[in-house]
Order: C-alpha cells, then sequence, then structure tokens
C-alpha cells in the first residue's frame, strides 16, 4: 500500500511539475494517462470490467478495491488518506459526509446532471410519486456548499453523491419448494417455512426487512421504519429474537455468496436477497424469484463520492470519469444485471431493444437475456419479477438508513444474533 | 569486555535479550494497547481517548454476555473432552501398539495428512456434507435410517462441535504421543510382572506419566476454542455466539474499545483457566 501511495504522490509531482512549465491545456491530454485514482466500495459497483474499461475510454488507471458495507463505512470514515473516490450508499453518506472526509461536487460539472432521476434530486420519482420511508437520497444528497459538512433539502447545485446505481430488494424464495404464492413480507416468519428461512446479519440492512415483516404481520405501523425509537427496536427485534428460538431461521448470512449457497443448497427457501444473488442461484439452474410483495420493497441506491484530498489533475480525472459514469456505457452494464442506473436514457444506447424492454420496461423478452458476463438468465417470453422500473421503484416502502438510535439498535442486533 | 562476558549472568541475560525484545515488542506492547484501549470512548466513527469504565459496566451489565461467555465455556468443555478421548487412544495406539518405529513414523504423519489444507477449508466442506440435501443425510436415507433428513447435522451446535473436534484433535495427539513415546518401557514390564491388569497398568503408570502431554494438549485446545469466532459463524450459521464473535462484531462497527474490554475479560479468563490446569500438573517439573 505504501508502495502504491508513493508512486501515485511521484506522479503527482511529475504532472504538477510539467503543469507548471507547460501550461494547463496541455497537460490534460498528456498526463492524464499517468493518474491513478484509487476507488473503494462495496461489491456490487466495483467491477474489473469497469476499471479496464476506464483505462481504454479515458487513459488512466482506476484502482478498485471491494470491501463490505461495514469496513466500506469505517474507511470512509476513519481514513479519508487511503482513498481517491468513494463509491458508498446513501445511509452510508450521512454517517460519513458530517466527517468532512468527503468534497462536494459541482454539479454545474456534470453533464448528464439534469438527467438524473428524480429520486436523487427532488426524491420524486414521478411527480405523483410520494417519498417512501428511510434515508431518502435525495435527503442526502446535497449541501450547502463547497465547504458544507451539512445537508440541504433542496437542489443546491452541491451534490454529496453523484448516482451511480441503485435498485429495490425484495425477499428471494424458492418456487419449487413452496408450490403457493407468496405476496407479503410476513411470510418470512410463517411457521410452515419453520428452520427454512433466513434473514442477513448486517445489522442497518436487516432491521429494515424486520420491520417490513412486523408491519405486514399487523403487529406494529411504524412513524418511520428508518428512524425507530428504541422500545420500536426492543419490539421489533423482541419478536423475531422469538421466532429465532422457536427455530425459525436456519442461518443468517452476512455475505453475497452465503445467500446464494443457502438458496441454491435448498437449506433455505425463503429469505432477504439481493438483486445478483437471485441471478446467480438461476445461473445454478436453481428456480428463484425475487418475489414482488404487497407491502413494497426495500430500496438502496449508491454513489461516487470524491475525498476530500483530491485536488488538480486528480479531480479533473475524477470529474472526467463521473461524465463517463452517467454516460450510459456502466449504466447499461448494470442494467444487465439488474440494477438501475442514474441516467437510464443514456444506458439505452448501451442495450439492445430486448435487453431494454425486459429488464427497464418490464415486457416480455422477445430473446434469450443473458448476463454481461455471457450466463443465460431469462429466456423469449418471460418477464422480469416486479415488472417495470415504475413499478418497482414505484413500490419502494422504505430506504436503508441509519437511525439516530443507531449505536442502541447494533448492541440489540448483537443481542439477537447471540440469543 | 571480556571480562563483561565471563561474567554468568550478564551473558545469559544478553543471550536471553533477543527473545525478550521480541516478546515485548509483539507481545506485551500489543496487550498494553489493548488494555489502554479498553477504557477509551467510541461514537460511531471516533475513538476518543479517555479513561471511563463504560466498555466494562456495558459488558458486565448485559445478561448477553454472562450467556456468551457460558457458551464458550460449553464449546470448550466439549470439545476438550471429546479430543481428549479421541486424541489419548490414538496417542497409546501409535505408542504402545505400533511395534516398529518405521510405522510410527508413518502412521504419525498420516495424522498430519489433513494439515496440509487450511482450516477454513476443511471446515467448510462439512458445510456441503451435513446440509439438508446433503453426501449424510442422503446416506442414512437411503440406507432407511432416516426417512425425513436430520435438520440439526448442519447449523447447530452439534455442527460446530464437529469441526472444533475435526480441527484440533490433532493438537491433543502430539503432545500426548511425545509422552507416551519416553515412557520407559522397563516401567510397563515391571508393573505386569508386579502383576497389575491392561487397565491397572493403564491408570497407574501410563496416565499419570503422560500427565505433561496431557496438559499441554488441553492448553493447546481450550485456547484455541474459546479464542475462535469463524468457525463458531460458519458451522451455526451465524446462529450462535461465541466470544470471539462478539468481539469481531464489535470490531466490524467499528466499537474498538468495547472490543478491547471484552478481549481483556477473555484474556483473563483463559489465564484463570491455564492457571487452575497447571495446578494440576507441573509442566516444567515433568517435562
Amino acid at each position: 500500500m505504501t508502495k502504491v501511495n508513493r508512486r501515485t504522490l511521484l506522479k503527482g509531482g511529475t504532472a504538477f511539475a510539467a503543469g507548471t512549465t507547460l501550461g494547463a491545456p496541455m497537460i490534460w491530454a498528456q498526463n492524464i494517462k499517468d493518474v491513478t485514482l484509487r476507488q473503494f466500495g462495496t461489491g456490487v459497483s466495483n467491477l474489473n470490467e469497469v476499471a479496464q474499461k476506464v483505462k481504454e475510454d479515458l487513459g488512466f488507471t482506476l484502482e478498485m478495491t471491494a470491501l463490505d458495507s461495514d469496513s466500506v463505512t469505517q474507511r470512509a470514515a476513519t481514513q479519508p488518506g487511503s482513498f481517491d473516490i468513494a463509491d458508498i450508499e446513501y445511509w452510508i453518506c450521512k454517517k460519513v459526509w458530517p466527517t468532512g472526509n468527503l468534497q462536494a461536487m459541482d454539479t454545474s460539472r456534470i453533464a448528464n446532471y439534469d438527467n438524473i432521476v428524480g429520486i436523487f434530486r427532488n426524491g420524486l420519482l414521478t411527480p405523483e410519486s410520494t417519498i417512501a420511508q428511510g434515508t431518502a437520497p435525495h435527503t442526502v444528497g446535497f449541501t450547502s456548499g463547497p465547504e458544507g459538512t451539512d445537508f440541504v433539502q433542496e437542489e443546491s447545485g452541491w451534490m454529496t453523491l453523484i448516482p451511480t446505481i441503485y435498485n429495490a430488494d425484495t425477499l428471494g424464495i424458492r418456487p419449487d419448494l413452496i408450490g403457493r404464492p407468496i405476496t407479503n413480507w410476513s411470510e418470512l416468519l410463517n411457521p410452515e417455512f419453520k428452520g427454512k428461512a433466513s434473514i442477513l446479519d448486517i445489522s442497518s440492512i436487516g432491521i429494515m426487512d424486520m420491520a417490513m415483516v412486523v408491519e405486514s404481520m399487523g403487529e406494529y405501523t411504524y412513524p418511520d421504519k428508518g428512524n425507530m425509537t428504541r422500545e420500536e427496536i426492543d419490539l421489533t427485534i423482541g419478536i423475531f429474537t422469538e421466532a429465532k428460538r422457536n427455530g425459525q431461521f436456519r442461518a443468517f448470512w452476512k455475505s453475497f455468496d452465503e445467500s446464494v449457497n443457502l438458496m441454491a443448497s435448498g437449506e433455505v427457501v425463503i429469505q432477504s436477497m439481493w438483486s445478483p444473488a437471485i441471478t446467480a442461484v438461476k445461473a445454478k439452474g436453481v428456480p428463484c424469484v425475487y418475489q414482488p410483495l404487497e407491502e413494497g420493497y426495500r430500496s438502496w441506491g449508491g454513489g461516487i463520492g470524491l475525498s476530500a484530498a483530491l485536488t488538480g489533475l486528480e479531480r479533473d480525472a475524477a470529474y472526467e470519469y463521473i461524465n463517463w459514469y452517467l454516460d450510459g456505457w456502466v449504466g447499461g452494464f448494470l442494467m444487465r444485471q439488474g440494477y438501475y442506473s442514474a441516467v437510464p436514457e443514456t444506458s439505452k444506447n448501451h442495450m439492445s431493444e430486448n435487453e431494454w424492454g425486459y429488464w427497464f420496461e418490464g415486457k416480455a423478452a422477445t430473446d434469450t437475456i443473458t448476463s454481461p458476463f455471457g450466463d443465460p438468465l431469462a429466456q423469449a417470453g418471460e418477464l422480469r419479477d416486479g415488472g417495470s422500473f415504475y413499478d418497482r421503484m414505484g413500490a419502494v416502502a422504505c430506504w436503508n438508513a441509519v437511525m439516530d438510535e443507531n449505536q442502541y439498535m447494533v448492541r440489540k442486533w448483537n443481542e439477537f444474533i447471540a440469543a | 569486555m571480556e571480562k563483561i562476558l565471563a561474567n554468568r549472568a550478564i551473558g545469559g541475560w544478553l543471550m536471553a535479550l533477543p527473545l525478550v525484545v521480541v516478546l515485548v515488542l509483539f507481545l506485551v506492547l500489543p496487550i498494553i494497547l489493548i488494555v489502554v484501549v479498553s477504557f477509551w470512548q467510541a461514537t460511531e466513527f471516533s475513538i476518543i481517548p479517555a479513561f471511563v469504565w463504560e466498555n466494562y459496566e456495558f459488558l458486565f451489565g448485559s445478561p448477553v454476555t454472562y450467556r456468551v461467555f457460558l457458551n464458550t465455556f460449553k464449546y470448550a468443555a466439549i470439545t476438550w473432552a471429546l479430543t481428549l478421548g479421541i486424541g489419548f487412544t490414538v496417542a497409546y495406539f501409535l505408542a504402545f501398539h505400533i511395534r516398529t518405529q518405521t510405522w510410527q513414523i508413518a502412521l504419525f504423519l498420516l495424522c498430519t495428512i489433513p494439515f496440509w489444507t487450511s482450516n477454513i477449508i476443511r471446515m467448510i466442506s462439512w458445510i456441503p456434507f451435513l446440509g439438508r440435501n446433503g453426501i449424510a443425510n442422503s446416506a442414512l436415507m437411503s440406507w432407511g435410517v432416516i426417512d425425513a433428513p436430520l435438520e440439526w447435522l448442519l447449523f447447530s451446535d452439534f455442527a460446530v462441535i464437529l469441526a472444533f473436534v475435526h480441527l484440533y484433535t490433532l493438537f491433543m495427539v502430539v503432545p500426548i504421543f511425545n509422552t507416551m513415546m519416553r515412557i520407559d518401557k522397563s516401567l510397563i514390564e515391571a508393573a505386569r510382572d508386579a502383576g497389575a491388569s491392561g487397565v491397572q497398568i493403564l491408570w497407574n503408570v501410563i496416565i499419570p506419566l503422560t500427565k505433561p502431554g496431557i496438559m499441554i494438549g488441553t492448553i493447546f485446545v481450550v485456547t484455541l476454542v474459546m479464542g475462535d469466532f469463524i468457525t463458531v459463524r460458519f458451522m451455526s450459521g451465524s446462529q450462535s455466539a461465541n466470544v470471539g464473535r462478539l468481539i469481531s462484531n464489535d470490531i466490524s462497527l467499528l466499537a474498538y474499545p468495547s472490543a478491547a474490554a471484552t478481549a481483556v475479560i477473555l484474556l483473563l479468563t483463559v489465564l484463570i483457566v491455564i492457571g487452575i490446569l497447571l495446578r494440576f500438573v507441573d509442566i516444567r517439573k515433568e517435562l
């Protein structure tokens, strides 16, 4: 790591020296190839394909590090010198932004800013939409100015994160082993699935899934699932602790692979799941459905933030990277895995009509749908689980969130795991 | 200079110096640091140097702590009993039933073969074996022993202890085998000449003489099991907790002071356990 740092520093130094002698416009073309940007984030969008394409299209080097959500939060909050670009989720941003480790981004430098989906600007998917509970991205998406460490609720021209990827999550099921329709979150605690259910062991996300279940069971209606009181946390975790003691759960999972294995092996028939995990199970030839539920989805969004330490040529390269990111190639790449891009229109140019129809418009596939890695995901005639973009993102019940009582919740969560 | 070196006390200290330096740097200092940090304060993303007891207050105030420590002791005790039983039997067989040294060495090496792969791999390979549709269940069902798959084979305390026993039995075999090999065979002949039965020889001659080996094996197994977190996490499907998991959860949530406090208590507990064990056998005298 030190070696990399030193090298980057030397390169930066050379670029600076060259810049002072040759004049600004020249260095751009000359030296951008020497720039190395260090990006870290969760596995979902830290893909080597993106780094390769950056090298081809933009010429500079992007070093990717993939970590789990907890480590990402830790690193963004405590080691600002260890990265140039943070690829984080909006709820992580709520925790990290006040530390001042990230810098605000000037929206006038973002070419596609006006085309970014409403969710990330005023919170509204369509003018008629209502805003879901939890940490909705637009509430932590803007700050007051270039030096701001606060959040503002209007489009101020200074963004905390540039949105890149988002999706609506729900429960995954094994239709062949369940054999009847599943329509509610409460089915997760249905005694019928005793010893065959699972929930993810990542407290900040797991508690939201729990809240969806508790509300669906009719036990309690939360004023805001994304910001519970201590009593609400006790109640929610209490219900799940009782279910755990009764043997409802087969296992808890913490990593993507674990969730895939649990489902594919038939250990579990209903569980919290992420969309690429469903794809991975299907790719093994095992039937698996990302079941839309009446109460709606638990949604999440991620974006790119710039380290506060980033300046000069590196920062210019980072803006170049962001503009390229929203320009469509990455969007298409992500959408063909079932995620959504912040500027869907530009992604359309990088997808076939069949792919666009299947993934975005919710139309029946006219031909085999394959992932960007070549695995067949759906055959002609099949529909995407949950339907079109507007059906899915329009039915979001809550966003991944970080609560005021987060530390209390985490302690309670630990007790739940140990119970 | 020669005079100084000739002084035996100084020479001895000089010879011990490299080890002292290594131990101080890599063992004593880190432990002191852990103790210091355990008194610090933490918020969600900052750690504040302080001297507060809140980490310990929370630790001792939570019923979960006691349950988790109890669970840790349970794993340690059951694993210890099983590894001792298996380890002693294997070592006994190797030391007293195999006559030629070549075969003894060959069979001993055979015991170590599993250790050529990593702990994690050996542990995870149990998962497909024990699963609901795994090899164990399908074999039992095809033999007609059971009608429905056994759920408790995987993601249960059974699975955790099975993995522990599998991983750590060798740590019992090696020291016991080692002490057994050094038992003077004429002692056993003498006992037999004096009319002792096989069981009497085992109980009155062999076991007392292998106590140091048993004790060293016990220390290995108990400390390994009490410090483990990954086996418990994978084999219980994250459903059970031991102290190691409490610490690893805290660390992943950046609660280093709280993790440090738990680590200090765990360290003290393990030291007390070892202290008690050492009262039974004076390892240094008997080695």
